[in-house]
């Protein structure tokens, strides 16, 4: 019993991990969080599931494309619901652009894939029981994101890019950094990211169209815990949330798991608004 | 729908009470003229669409507040519709309540939630706040499924049903037409209020909001219950209008409407947001091919509302009926005029302090510095950038906590006193960069200024109190006469974001006046003004010092601070360089050395 609260509860962990990370890539670069990581994930598993499933088109190729559906709902994201409301911050406008980004592509979904979730395919049939790929398969790709990310902002010219505009991008911008350009690539890469987490996630999510307001709920409780903008609370926020959400699944039955959920998130919220690694607060006046 | 008696209080050279133009008396009253004879002009079917538009009406009159008035991005209220329909349900078929009853057990259970659902707003702000209302109204929803026992699950339960005549689709419309008409009544009550200029002033400028005294906390959880309250009535009704409730009737799009409801029609504003309740819920009728895209619409709408029209059908509405007011341009100031604004005000009080020191991290922008102001007495502080002058406003204003020292203002010692609390005490202080709330009138800018003297309850205000009213009347025309004292009287009209930057400042002062205040802390307030400005500006702080008020003045150009001050105090690094009259002050060669020059 407790392994298997363990093995699910690190699974779906990683996935929120993910999603969570998927935040901390677009307000990176725009200071904007945005309602749209949990509809990435979801693009990820009902995209993968129509490739592969519906399309049968090979595995690599089905990766592939629900990536690359993200990656320009990423870019639209930016696009639309982002860009035009950047100049006046602090009326917080995002908040409803990015909302409305969000509910477009889920009611396209329905509309289209509809309203009852479908199951994903299994990608390489390895392994069964608490070893099923369904398992490890987040973990693994939550993992390699991470370390991928990191390797992305340390070693590379477009991750120190990257750095320089989130720490002040008009600063960057008379460094000749066009951060621009950085934020549309931080949000195709965030859509990449958000996916990837609906995409492995998918056997244990399934496909489904409401899968985007759950995960970004979800997803939103590890960066409110680990605070905006760290990974590395992000992913220990995620797995803390997955594993507490298993126990209370087994403890007190599924339908309180948001309950729960919502009550750690509230707790957190108001007794460290700014997360356990986040940063300081700014002067007021 | 003012006492017309009540104008007469209102002297001469006040701005027409724009709210109470008899044309839109007129206008409303044709409204609610047609919504009480629809129901003999329309068959039963638009008449139930009525019905709906006005229970939706009475949850978008209390989120109105929230989030046009307050500016709070609560996205989650369906969940206190759920809270409300629930209520009224669960009592009436379980527990056998009357219908009327239970609808007000639904406002209570509403005000309980909606208090709830306010609390988060007071730390958390944009994106955090939305998201704490989302995961509200989620969880509402996951217990109405997961409570059976109590709600019926899935399977839902009946909604209550009101005594006859009221039972049958007529008489259900008019009772949801009489509680739409008490909502509206309610907000624009609260709208047109000292508490309703309080909640724009948080929305759009909540420093200067905590600097005139306006208790932030109390009037967030206050509206947030009084929404909660109609949203909460708004679902008892919800669940009588459908008959049978369900948890899928409760789902996040009928939130994500209800804000585009507002937003629609205009943040902050009446008429809008009521017509966009009516267009709202028309839509879905009229498109009824496109009713599996309906939510998608919804969510467009939105972003277009966001992008291309901000202001709403109310701003659109505003540029064909209001005629564009114009300015007429300063006037001078007539400081004779302060008599009636500061007559009956607060007790001298003598600013003292002791050793006040304040660090940012390393840095010692405070470093054990005295200073004492006393009642009658104008006590310059100068000194280099960075010397410390605004910390200190900010200190003894409460922006800042010092972190050793004692700040006494009178008998008491500030240490653990909020800003607000501050303010009431009769600490009044202008900023370096103005703060005047953008979308108000000049004239209520400096009405804020008297928040806490207005001591009618927000129950009572919202209820329509005439106390209430005469009260609002007596700080119109004292803001009035002190517009007039600092020359702001032909623009007291205007919105305070149309005034120029100089204008602000005198604003700023007039609105600080309006508090009676005991202390008048000025931060620059010489800056950017010409010299004629200036002379005015000298005259009206020596007018208030003859009044009895301490004047703690920060200011650059040293004339001015020489010409009006009693005492000068000279800052530099954080320390008390200098201090005494005027006249020694000038000629000691340390300050002359450090920040006059040769």
């Amino acid at each position: 019993m407790l392994v298997t609260i363990l093995v699910a509860g690190i699974a779906i962990g990683a996935i929120y991990a993910m999603i969570g990370l998927s935040y901390n890539m677009m307000y990176s670069t725009s200071k904007v969080v945005s309602f749209t990581p949990g509809q990435l994930g979801m693009i990820g598993a009902v995209f993968g599931a129509w490739f592969i499933g519906v399309l049968e088109v090979p595995l690599w190729l089905g990766f592939l494309g629900a990536m690359g559906v993200a990656v320009v709902y990423g870019f639209f994201t930016e696009l639309v619901a982002v860009r035009p409301v950047l100049k006046s911050i602090e009326q917080h406008l995002y908040v409803l652009t990015t909302l409305a980004a969000a509910l477009m592509i889920q009611q396209v979904v329905a509309i289209w894939w509809g309203t009852d979730p479908r199951p994903f395919p299994t990608l390489f049939g390895l392994g069964a029981g608490l070893a099923s790929e369904k398992y490890w398969l987040p973990v693994v790709a939550c993992f390699l994101a991470f370390i991928g990310l990191e390797l992305f902002y340390r070693k590379t010219l477009w991750g120190a890019a990257f750095i320089a505009v989130a720490e002040d991008a008009e600063a960057s911008r008379a460094l000749g950094i066009l951060d621009v350009r950085i934020r549309v690539v931080s949000y195709c890469l965030a859509g990449f990211i958000g996916a990837l987490a609906g995409f492995m996630g998918g056997q244990l999510l399934l496909a489904f169209f409401a899968l985007g307001a759950t995960l970004t709920f979800y997803g939103f409780v590890p960066i409110a815990m680990g605070g905006i903008g760290s990974n590395r609370g992000a992913l220990i926020g995620g797995f803390f949330l997955g594993i507490l959400q298993q126990a209370a699944n087994y403890f007190v039955g599924g339908v309180f798991v948001g309950v729960v959920t919502f009550a750690v998130f509230i707790t957190v919220l108001l007794l460290v608004p700014r997360g356990l690694f986040g940063s300081a607060v700014a002067r007021r006046v | 729908m003012m006492p017309t008696g009540l104008e007469a209080i209102a002297s001469t050279d006040l701005p027409p009470l724009t709210r109470q133009r008899p044309r839109a008396l007129w206008a409303a009253a044709a409204v609610i003229g047609l919504a009480v004879l629809l129901p003999a002009g329309v068959n039963q079917y638009w008449m139930q669409i009525g019905t709906l538009a006005f229970v939706y009406w009475v949850l978008i009159a209390g989120l109105d507040l929230i989030i046009g008035y307050a500016g709070q991005l609560a996205v989650g209220f369906v969940g206190l519709l759920a809270i409300g329909a629930y209520t009224a349900s669960i009592l009436c078929e379980k527990a056998s309540w009357p219908a009327f009853a239970a609808l007000a057990a639904a406002g209570a259970a509403g005000a309980l939630f909606g208090f709830l659902v306010g609390l988060p707003s007071l730390r958390l702000k944009g994106f955090y706040f939305a998201m704490t209302t989302l995961g509200f109204s989620t969880i509402v929803t996951q217990v109405a499924l997961g409570w059976e026992r109590l709600t019926g699950g899935g399977i839902g339960l009946p909604g209550p049903i009101f005594p006859a005549p009221l039972d049958s689709p007529v008489g259900f419309y008019y009772l949801a037409l009489g509680m739409a008409l008490l909502a509206t009544y309610l907000l624009r009550n609260v709208a047109f209020s000292n508490f309703g200029r309080g909640l724009v002033a948080v929305r759009d400028a909540e420093v200067a909001a905590e600097a005139m005294g306006v208790p932030i906390t109390r009037l967030k959880l206050v509206t947030f219950t009084l929404s909660g309250i109609l949203a909460g009535m708004a679902g008892a009704l919800f669940a009588a209008r459908q008959t049978y409730i369900t948890p899928d009737a409760f789902t996040f799009d009928l939130s994500v409407l209800f804000f585009i409801m507002v937003l629609i029609g205009g943040r902050g504003r009446i008429v809008g947001p009521m017509i966009g309740t009516l267009i709202l819920t028309l839509l879905p009728e009229i498109a009824a091919p496109l009713v599996m895209w309906s939510n998608f619409l919804y969510a467009v709408l939105l972003l277009l509302v966001v992008l291309i029209v901000p202001g709403g059908i109310a701003a659109f509405l505003e540029r064909l009926f209001v005629k564009t007011a114009k300015g007429e341009g300063l006037e001078a100031p007539a400081p004779e005029r302060l008599n009636a604004v500061l007559g009956q005000h607060a007790s001298p009080k003598v600013l003292t302090l002791q050793g006040v020191a304040l660090h940012f991290g390393g840095v010692r922008a405070l470093d054990g510095v005295d200073v004492a102001v006393w009642p009658g007495t104008v006590h310059g502080l100068i000194g280099p950038n960075g010397s410390g002058k605004t910390t200190l406003l900010n200190a003894v204003s409460g922006f800042y906590a010092a972190n050793s020292g004692r700040i006494v203002f009178g008998e008491a010692d500030l240490a653990a006193r909020p800003s607000a609390d501050r303010a009431a005490l009769g600490i009044a202080r202008t900023f370096q960069t103005p703060r005047v709330v953008g979308n108000l009138s000049v004239l209520e800018n400096a009405m804020l200024g008297a928040y806490r003297q207005f001591t009618t309850s927000f129950p009572a205000v919202a209820l329509g109190s005439r106390h209430g009213v005469i009260e609002d009347c007596a700080i119109r025309q004292r803001a009035a006469d002190a517009l007039a004292a600092v020359g702001l009287r032909r623009l007291a009209h205007l919105r305070a974001e149309q005034l120029q930057h100089t204008e602000q400042r005198l604003l700023e002062i007039a609105r600080c006046l309006v508090m009676q205040p005991s202390i008048l802390l000025l931060d620059e307030p010489a800056a950017g003004l010409s010299h004629d400005e200036i002379e005015h500006l000298q005259a009206l702080i020596e007018h208030i010092r003859s009044l009895g008020v301490a004047i703690l003045l920060v200011e650059h150009h040293a004339d001015l601070v020489f010409q009006v001050s009693d005492e000068v105090t000279v800052l530099d690094v954080g320390r008390v360089l200098a201090h005494g009259a005027p006249a020694e002050v000038r000629i000691n060669p340390e300050v002359i050395n450090a920040y006059l020059g040769a």
